[in-house]
């Protein structure tokens, strides 16, 4: 059993508890909703007469549904309307503060708690977004919850959840020039599987986590679901406090030295006792790309697409259904594999920074005829901040078209759908079957940097080799 | 609420490792405000590609309640849409040979209980339940046993924590978590972020 991680240091504070059941009654630091998952939650405390605990503990907004060209009012898609509609009725019969369209402040739930720094380490946070991974960059205990779940959390701050184990993931070295953070989760989830976290919680630690900027941060623990683990954390640092610093809900004045101070009291200790400990060297990872249907069907882009006796036994029918649906052929490379739309968002990759290194790649370059590419701002700041540093202008020339805000093409709730069996190169996180809006539509997941390259060329290319 | 102790019925099977809650129910079919429609979606996507084919749309599973499948079902997504859809179809219990977490805890949260075994045993009762689908299945979860007319008995898993509030129907967490109030205020005097001034 882990002892004195961050995790239990957090879990222990949070505690309220143990329930007849055995499970921990947590207390919530930080709910965060939105449009999807939260109307039957809502409906369930009408019908049982209960109150929101702490309104000023939740928050909301709305991002699956929106559209990313039209945002005008009622939106086109009569469902999406309802449901904006009724996150709107909720919070303000409840009192909850709501980012809703053209507040300046909306975006994809998991961009924009960090950019106005509600997520603080040593936070527990909750939403109804497996996503909500996310939120450990900064050290906090963050997960993903289901609509009961948060029910429970409105009507009482806490949820009953058994303590899960912890697995640190041990990264060292620089990453080559062309990797990036994507491609270390990405290879991470690849080695580990996608059940091989699950009942963990990930500890990233070493040398290549500790140079990441947050938002690297928040694209590796933002995908730790993808691996099985409910929560993935990196252990505060000084790059996690001057982020915080300054931002609109940071802890001001005397405070903030306060906060410091107690942000460093609960990283892991140098002696903490972890359940796991697994190692990867960063130099050994290649800009990664997924071939399959689960996100752990990955190779490094100069590979080639496995082969089932190179498989472990439990892995080769899924491959086998992969090879099919993706058709694409074992043992070719991926590189060359047309690609029909490009998408550069989400709550993976759809940062500031994100959208910096797209740019770089993209300047002076042509989207290839014949393809789709698109760039979608995670949220409205980083659209505007963006804007204010001429990337749009970089996009646009380059032949990408610029977007609204919100999730977009990540799960195709919203207008931005593949037609058919269209191939995307993609941004997001799950290239799971019918994933971005199409039964038979196909998804390859990669880094921005390399979604741009695959734009330009029309085809999965290394992104290393792209010539400015 | 309701104890959920045993469930009588036919089973039915969906074959494969690693089949996420977007194939459960495909993220086009969120466009809700609320779970009623959703059994009809089940599958929605698999179900089109199977072309009638599948097994949530052939004649003799029509009235299956208990679903066998296989490693790491529901993985992706907590959308809760995934085990009310399945619930909706029908579905009362779930026996595989493991569950993604999220996916685990949503299905306990409305009742609907998950038990393993292992994939030997899984892919017996998978056989079985293709070659002979009206086989009456006894779900017992307070024997964790589950019994096939005369053919086959085999022992199940859950854990001890979710099962009791299965058996004595306390599966909906929410008014035990909201009975303790002072100790939730108790707990919030001890976090410091939540004194610490923000404006």
């Amino acid at each position: 059993m882990s002892k004195g991680t961050l995790f239990d240091k957090v879990w222990d504070l949070h505690t309220v508890g143990t329930l007849p059941s055995g499970q921990t009654q947590l207390f919530i630091g930080l709910h965060l909703i939105h449009e999807v998952t939260s109307p039957q939650a809502f409906a369930m405390l009408r019908e049982r007469n209960l109150k929101v605990l702490f309104p000023e503990r939740t928050v909301a907004t709305v991002d699956h549904i929106v559209p990313t060209e039209n945002q005008a009012r009622p939106f086109a898609d009569v469902l999406a309307e309802e449901m904006i509609q009724a996150l709107e009725q909720s919070t303000k019969d409840y009192g909850i503060r709501f980012y809703n369209v053209g507040s300046g402040s909306q975006g994809i739930v998991h961009v924009i708690a960090p950019e106005q720094g509600l997520t603080q380490p040593g936070m527990t946070v909750a939403c109804g977004d497996s996503h909500t991974s996310t939120h450990g960059a900064f050290g906090a205990i963050a997960f993903g919850i289901g609509t009961s779940q948060v029910r429970d959390v409105l009507a009482s701050q806490t949820l009953a959840l058994s303590k899960l184990k912890v697995r640190k993931i041990e990264v060292n070295g620089k990453l080559p020039p062309g990797v990036y953070a994507k491609d270390v989760i990405l290879h991470i989830i690849r080695k580990l599987g996608v059940k091989g976290g699950v009942g963990y919680a990930y500890e990233y630690a070493g040398s290549t986590f500790a140079a990441m900027s947050m938002e690297e941060r928040m694209t590796v623990c933002n995908m730790s679901i993808e691996g099985g683990a409910r929560c993935g954390y990196v252990n505060p640092d000084e790059t996690t406090f001057a982020y915080l610093k300054g931002r609109d809900f940071a802890p001001k004045g005397a405070d903030w030295d306060k906060a410091v101070e107690w942000w460093r009291s609960i990283v892991s200790d140098a002696d903490a006792v972890y359940d796991d400990v697994v190692t990867f060297d960063a130099a050994e990872i290649e800009p990664t790309v997924t071939w399959g249907i689960t996100p752990g069907q990955g190779m490094g882009v100069s590979e080639t697409i496995p082969t089932t006796e190179t498989l472990p036994e439990s892995d080769r029918a899924i491959a086998q259904e992969a090879y099919k649906y993706m058709q694409l052929t074992p043992g070719k490379p991926i590189l060359g594999t047309k690609v029909d739309v490009c998408f550069i968002g989400s709550c993976t990759n759809g940062r500031i920074s994100d959208l910096r290194e797209a740019a770089k790649v993209a300047q002076g370059q042509q989207v290839a005829a014949g393809v789709k590419a698109f760039v979608v701002p995670g949220s409205e700041r980083v659209k505007q901040e963006a804007e204010a540093e001429g990337l749009d202008k970089i996009f646009v020339q380059s032949g990408f078209e610029w977007r609204e805000p919100g999730c977009s093409m990540c799960l195709a709730m919203n207008p931005d759908k593949l037609q058919g069996d269209q191939i995307s190169a993609s941004s997001s996180n799950r290239n799971f079957k019918g994933r971005q809006g199409s039964s038979t539509g196909r998804t390859l997941l990669m880094s921005p940097a390399m979604v741009v390259a695959a734009a330009v060329k029309g085809e999965v290319y290394d992104v290393r080799k792209l010539s400015s | 609420m309701t104890q959920i102790r045993q469930i009588i019925g036919t089973g039915v099977t969906v074959i494969g490792n690693d089949i996420d809650t977007d194939r459960i129910i495909p993220a086009r079919f969120l466009r809700c405000v609320t779970f009623d429609g959703l059994g009809k979606q089940a599958f929605a996507d698999d179900r089109t590609q199977a072309q009638g084919k599948h097994p949530f749309d052939l004649p003799q599973y029509q009235n299956a309640n208990i679903l066998v499948v296989n490693n790491n079902f529901g993985c992706g997504s907590s959308r809760e849409h995934a085990p009310q859809a399945l619930a909706r179809w029908g579905i009362k219990a779930i026996i595989g040979e493991s569950f993604a977490e999220i996916f685990f805890g949503n299905c306990v949260a409305i009742g609907l209980p998950c038990v393993t075994c292992d994939r030997q045993t899984i892919e017996q009762l998978q056989e079985i339940l293709v070659t002979n689908p009206q086989t009456t299945i006894t779900f017992d979860l307070e024997a964790l046993q589950v019994s096939l007319a005369d053919s086959l008995t085999i022992s199940v898993m859950m854990d001890e924590g979710s099962r009791q509030r299965l058996l004595t129907g306390t599966w909906d967490n929410c008014s035990q978590l909201t009975s303790s109030l002072d100790q939730i205020k108790a707990t919030t005097t001890k976090l410091p972020y939540l004194q610490w001034q923000t404006s």
